[in-house]
């Protein structure tokens, strides 16, 4: 069964996210295997397992809809830096309009309409109760440039990557959910700089495959991974930018509350070649999910038990789970009797 | 390939003495719309055998509904350009890669110098519309032999006027290469299509001005050249396959079911590279630093060869 946008709930302050049995069911679980290891694990973007999975469409678009889009609005308008654009990636922009809004239109028509006569677009959004005309590759029928017009539309962070000397430079986005990085500190920066932080995995020789793989990838055949973090309290907004608004909230963690308080983090990445411009379309699909709710599924609290218990202390401090990780394995040790 | 598109060659005109030029339509699917400097792997399904050469498009990039290419006769070559010159006709069907680019101009630049030498104009053909769109700074300086090459060269000379310069060496007009460069402007990035004796006297005279290895550019595909036959062995089954004179060493190794992943098999994206154990290498291909040729470990199986009887392949 699909799962339908519901009303708003919040990301900050009195937190009233949670996910309905149906989304728990549909989660993209990250764990493939008991022992935790760094990989590059990346496979191809294509629709896999039933109607309602999360990998159903190339977007997925589900009930928390209505609240992250609302949630960006609250970033975006007190901090407008968190989307930026260079100019030489206008091309770029509009690529990913158009990828965007073709694959929202052919994937959920309930929601989104989209009529193209030549160069003039007729974009609608039920959802959002949108309905414009512009010119397509002209930014000035447009009421905001293209990529804050339509990443203020869909779920997830976006990037435009521009390929040059063989390398990926993040040269557009818009952040507003990240997991502790900042769009305008790494603006501008090449693939390896901006994965300078990411500990363990440069002399495993990762980042220069990784490059290669991206580097080369054609049009029309998108790839995923999945990344996960944890995060104290259902917060979207875990960025550099408002750190003194999450920081302390790791030491509010106690052994009575982490399994409310504590959510396991999951980014489902997109990369996706544009066409016109060549550069590449990197999307970060948050998903959030207490350690509660996992515990409805006695499989997953049972693997993620073990892949928490032998996650390495290079991660564990580059990830910021100093404070609480053992709280979390412990928790979660209940429902692993074996281990 | 899975992900091909199958095209009908829509028309053919003879654009240059040596050069064809071939309309493609999509049958199935609509066209991708491609980015400036985007080339596709044509396979050419001749009686021989199948060859699968790159060329880049040359079509305005916000044109979806056909892709031009254009071929030069190679007499010398092992039959791809013969093939698309002698058998292909007008209604017939081809399988084509999906456009992927590995000459994209460099927008950050103040002004874009572009070098063609003869069909080497083809990225250019595609980089000029978006250039005029983006009011880019631009020069292009095209040089061709007007009894075998010279492709577009009224059209180009009509339609940018002051911004086109060109240099017919049948009829002893040349470009001085070092005098060009010397004149540009700091920003300036300069890209380079053409044979390698062009690509190295830029490179040559850009490094004599001390310019940065960061602002040149350059492409070349180099459909495989046939050379001398030879053994490939692969390390890990010790099996023998033989490349004949015709084929590539990539050509060879994929009839031997032992699949190496690649994209333009022109000696230019670099995926084919493999780890050479034991066997002297005759480079050809614009992937490799000169160093790394010189070692002597890696190859490009696409378009390189062994330069003795024997190549032992650590895959």
């Amino acid at each position: 069964m699909r799962v339908a946008p519901k009303e708003v709930e919040t990301f900050r302050d009195d937190f009233t996210y949670s996910n309905s049995p149906e989304a728990i069911k549909r989660f993209p679980f990250p764990f493939p295997e008991d022992e935790y290891r760094y990989s590059v694990n990346m496979e191809p973007h294509t629709p896999k397992g039933r109607e309602g999975s999360a990998y159903e469409h190339f977007l997925d678009i589900d009930e928390h809809y209505l609240s992250e889009m609302t949630e960006r609005k609250l970033v975006l308008d007190a901090m407008p830096h968190r989307c930026l654009a260079m100019d030489h990636m206008e091309l770029a922009c509009w690529d990913m309009l158009e990828r965007l809004m073709t694959s929202l239109a052919e994937d959920y028509s309930d929601y989104f309409k989209l009529t193209i006569e030549g160069d003039q677009w007729t974009w609608e959004n039920k959802l959002l109760n949108i309905h414009d005309t512009f010119t397509f590759g002209d930014s000035s029928t447009l009421p905001k440039p293209p990529l804050e017009y339509i990443g203020c539309q869909v779920q997830g962070d976006f990037a435009l990557l521009d390929q040059r000397d063989g390398d990926l430079f993040l040269d557009a986005g818009m952040v507003t959910c990240p997991a502790d990085w900042s769009l305008a500190f790494d603006a501008g920066m090449s693939f390896k700089e901006w994965h300078g932080p990411v500990p363990m995995a440069h002399n495993e020789g990762i980042f220069e495959r990784a490059l290669k793989y991206l580097t080369a990838m054609q049009v029309g055949s998108p790839i995923r991974r999945l990344n996960w973090t944890l995060t104290v309290n259902a917060r979207m907004d875990t960025s550099p930018e408002t750190y003194h608004e999450w920081g302390h909230e790791r030491t509010s963690v106690t052994p009575e509350n982490v399994g409310e308080k504590v959510y396991l983090r999951v980014e489902v990445q997109v990369m996706d070649r544009m066409p016109r411009s060549n550069a590449l379309m990197f999307i970060i699909r948050t998903y959030l999910i207490s350690l509660e709710d996992i515990a409805t599924n006695p499989e997953w609290a049972k693997r993620m038990h073990r892949t928490m218990k032998t996650l390495p202390a290079p991660l564990i401090e580059y990830k910021g789970l100093n404070r609480y990780h053992s709280m979390v394995v412990d928790y979660l040790s209940q429902f692993d009797p074996a281990n | 390939m899975s992900n091909q598109i199958k095209v009908e060659v829509a028309s053919i005109c003879q654009v240059a003495p040596t050069i064809r030029e071939f309309t493609l339509e999509a049958i199935d699917d609509e066209l991708y719309p491609f980015s400036p400097g985007a080339h596709v792997v044509v396979e050419m399904p001749s009686a021989k055998k199948i060859y699968k050469n790159a060329y880049s498009l040359l079509s305005d990039p916000a044109d979806t509904n056909r892709y031009r290419i254009a071929v030069r006769l190679q007499e010398a070559s092992r039959g791809g350009s013969i093939y698309m010159h002698e058998q292909v006709k007008v209604g017939d069907q081809l399988l084509i890669s999906p456009p992927s680019n590995l000459f994209s101009p460099f927008w950050l630049a103040k002004k874009h110098l572009m070098l063609a030498g003869g069909v080497g104009v083809t990225p250019f053909m595609s980089y000029i519309p978006e250039m005029l769109r983006r009011n880019a700074d631009f020069e292009l300086h095209y040089m061709y032999r007007s009894l075998q090459t010279g492709a577009y060269k009224n059209e180009l000379s009509e339609q940018l006027g002051d911004k086109y310069f060109g240099y017919d060496s049948d009829r002893h007009t040349r470009c001085d290469v070092t005098e060009l460069l010397s004149q540009q402007p700091l920003g300036t990035h300069i890209y380079i299509c053409g044979p390698e004796s062009l690509i190295q006297a830029v490179e040559e005279a850009a490094q004599t001005l001390g310019l940065p290895a960061s602002v040149i550019h350059s492409e070349e595909f180099a459909a495989p050249k046939p050379g001398m036959p030879f053994i490939a062995e692969i390390k890990s089954s010790g099996q023998q396959v033989e490349v004949s004179a015709e084929d590539s060493l990539l050509e060879a190794l994929e009839a031997s079911d032992i699949s190496v992943p690649n994209l333009c098999r022109g000696g230019v994206c670099g995926q084919c590279v493999c780890t050479v154990e034991e066997g002297d290498i005759d480079h050809r291909d614009q992937y490799l630093s000169d160093d790394e040729k010189a070692a002597g470990k890696t190859i490009m199986p696409c378009v390189s060869r062994a330069a003795g009887e024997r190549l032992v392949l650590d895959i």
